[in-house]
């Protein structure tokens, strides 16, 4: 027997329709969706300002209305995610009113608290904790603009909590992304915490389903074959000795083979020995692979070591404004033509008096998505001029998006794109990563019926 | 300096590659297509060859980890993001397409070509 721990999203705006199509073609125990990157939780800050009730990911209401035949039908399905996001309470609420209304009141629905720490970090300072930025080696103190947002990345211990308390739905805010794999795996095989080896075993199929798809053969080198527009998304069957079988439902599109799941061990890592997560310190380099079957990949992982005594926080600060634009340029003169454009946009910004501190002009069509690794042709049929500035005053970069559609009639012939109206001024959230220690940090688990959340 | 994309041997004939962010750094996994493949790799992929490669980029540090047993290779390209995440202003803010590039990396031809290709 296995335990068949399945992911249908891979971020916030991932396909809403695959955990529904995945429930539908394939029988799983538990259904994950991971929803937060590293900045998502700032942009959740921002809309819980405008509105408390908010700071989630709305997308899981209309996902949670999907699976709600699913959820009448088959007793053994469970859905963990970490689309509370900001506000992991209020999300319980909108959830439990969808289970209610569908006469599935009595359902249990865990929620996971306690990642939140921006109301603590000034207390947490005073006690001593100096927030050390890990790239920098700068103090927290050191940070002028304001904190937007600041979450520990809690481990798979409460998600395994809830479920153990009756919890089918979890909902938590900032866990580690493996931990919504590790988690369940915990409750159904009651494994010690420090049984490093086998949580570090579950902890390699979480990372591997995490992204979704992209375990599945999306964003695949290989890609062109492997029959994407009804991609299965993926399905780790992790057995008690914590090895694991990665697949998709039958009759789906995509592909898993050894080549397939290695880009995704590989994906976003450091050094692959010391891959802390806050459960396990998981060592890629002793990770095998064998395919077992048609789109059958086992993963056996041969060593785990402790984990360590604080977690790792993402704090995002305010860090000013910024705006793209981009106008596209026609003929065979193009390349010289859209820098000539550019440098009458900020020739022009200087006039008004403008200055910012950055600014970049890219030319798209010839190169410029990895600036500088091949050589600019002699020549284009056409490109994609696009102009972005950075700056700590809203009004600046406001003043920059007002200078692209003057061109119309003010610059080179030959540019269009007009249509899509002034860019837009967005929010700069730039991240700050470091560290907690966990005896700081307190996990809350609170498991109610639907019912009772909805009340 | 800009690398030629005439060269006849690139890295995306034996390996395949994807890349992502980690803050301001770029990962770019490289999963050799067969064991010679992976054997030549270790030898001709270097850090000092994916350095100059991505050059233009402004990494200050690129590392390269090695997990023989998967025939594949991490390497971190330090702070060549632009700010990252949401401060870059680049199209690519997060470093997607450096899988794509890298596989069209000219290698050194090595002296027997087909071995390593018909390997895979």
């Amino acid at each position: 027997m296995t335990v068949r721990i399945a992911n249908a999203a891979g971020f916030l705006g991932d396909n809403v329709d695959a955990p529904r199509r995945l429930v539908e073609a394939a029988e799983v125990d538990f259904l994950t969706l991971e929803y937060l990157a590293e900045l998502t939780l700032s942009i959740m800050a921002r809309q819980r300002q405008k509105d408390p009730q908010s700071g989630y990911a709305r997308d899981l209401l209309d996902v949670t209305e999907s699976l709600i035949p699913a959820f009448q039908q088959q007793q053994q399905l469970h859905l963990v995610t970490n689309g509370g996001g900001l506000n992991p309470v209020a999300c319980a609420r909108a959830v439990a009113g969808i289970f209610a209304a569908a006469d599935l009141g009595e359902a249990s629905i865990g929620v996971v608290t306690g990642d939140d720490l921006s109301g603590n970090i000034q207390q947490l300072q005073q006690d001593g904790c100096v927030f050390e930025n890990l790239d920098t080696g700068e103090p927290l103190s050191s940070l002028s603009q304001p904190i937007i947002s600041a979450n520990a990345y809690l481990g798979a211990e409460p998600i395994a909590a809830a479920l153990d308390d009756g919890a089918r739905i979890v909902l938590t805010g900032r866990v580690a992304d493996a931990a919504l794999c590790v988690g369940p795996a915990v409750h159904r095989y009651s494994w010690a915490w420090d049984d490093w080896n086998r949580l570090s075993a579950a902890s390699v199929a979480g990372h591997v389903i995490e992204c979704g798809a992209q375990a599945t053969g999306g964003y695949a080198t290989e890609w062109d074959g492997f029959q994407l527009e009804d991609v299965g998304y993926p399905i780790a069957e992790l057995a008690e000795d914590g090895s694991s079988i990665i697949t998709k439902p039958t009759g789906t599109g995509g592909t898993v083979n050894r080549r397939t799941v290695s880009e995704q061990i590989v994906y976003e890592i450091g050094d692959p020995r010391q891959y802390m997560t806050p459960d396990v310190v998981i060592d890629f380099t002793s990770v095998e692979l064998e395919e077992v079957g048609a789109d059958r990949v086992k993963i056996t992982v041969a060593g785990g070591n402790p984990a360590p005594d604080s977690y790792k926080v993402s704090l995002a600060y305010a860090d000013g404004f910024t705006a793209s634009g981009q106008l596209l340029v026609y003929g065979s003169d193009c390349i010289a033509k859209a820098k000539k454009a550019a440098e009458i946009i900020f020739a022009r910004l200087t006039q008004a008096g403008v200055e910012f501190e950055e600014t970049y002009c890219e030319l798209l069509g010839v190169g410029d998505g990895v600036p500088g690794v091949h050589a600019e042709p002699e020549s284009a049929t056409e490109v994609m001029m696009r102009l972005s500035v950075r700056d700590p005053r809203r009004k600046a970069v406001s003043r920059f998006a007002k200078e692209l559609a003057p061109l119309i009639t003010s610059g080179p012939a030959g540019l269009a794109g007009y249509a899509q109206g002034r860019p837009q001024v967005r929010p700069v959230f730039a991240y700050w990563p470091t560290l907690v220690p966990k005896s700081a940090v307190e996990a809350s688990v609170s498991v109610r019926t639907a019912s009772e959340w909805n009340q | 300096m800009a690398a030629s994309i005439t060269t006849s041997f690139t890295l995306g004939q034996i390996a395949t590659a994807r890349s992502g962010d980690k803050g301001n750094h770029a990962n770019i996994g490289v999963v050799a297509k067969s064991l010679a493949a992976y054997e030549y790799l270790e030898q001709e992929l270097t850090e000092e060859r994916v350095a100059e490669y991505f050059a233009s980029l402004g990494a200050n540090k690129v590392v390269r980890f090695e997990l023989p047993k998967i025939q594949a290779f991490n390497f971190l390209l330090h702070n060549c993001l632009g700010g990252g995440a949401s401060r870059s202003l680049r199209i690519d803010t997060q470093g997607k397409l450096l899988g794509t590039a890298i596989s069209q990396m000219p290698l050194p031809a090595p002296e027997d070509v087909s071995a390593l290709i018909d390997a895979v």
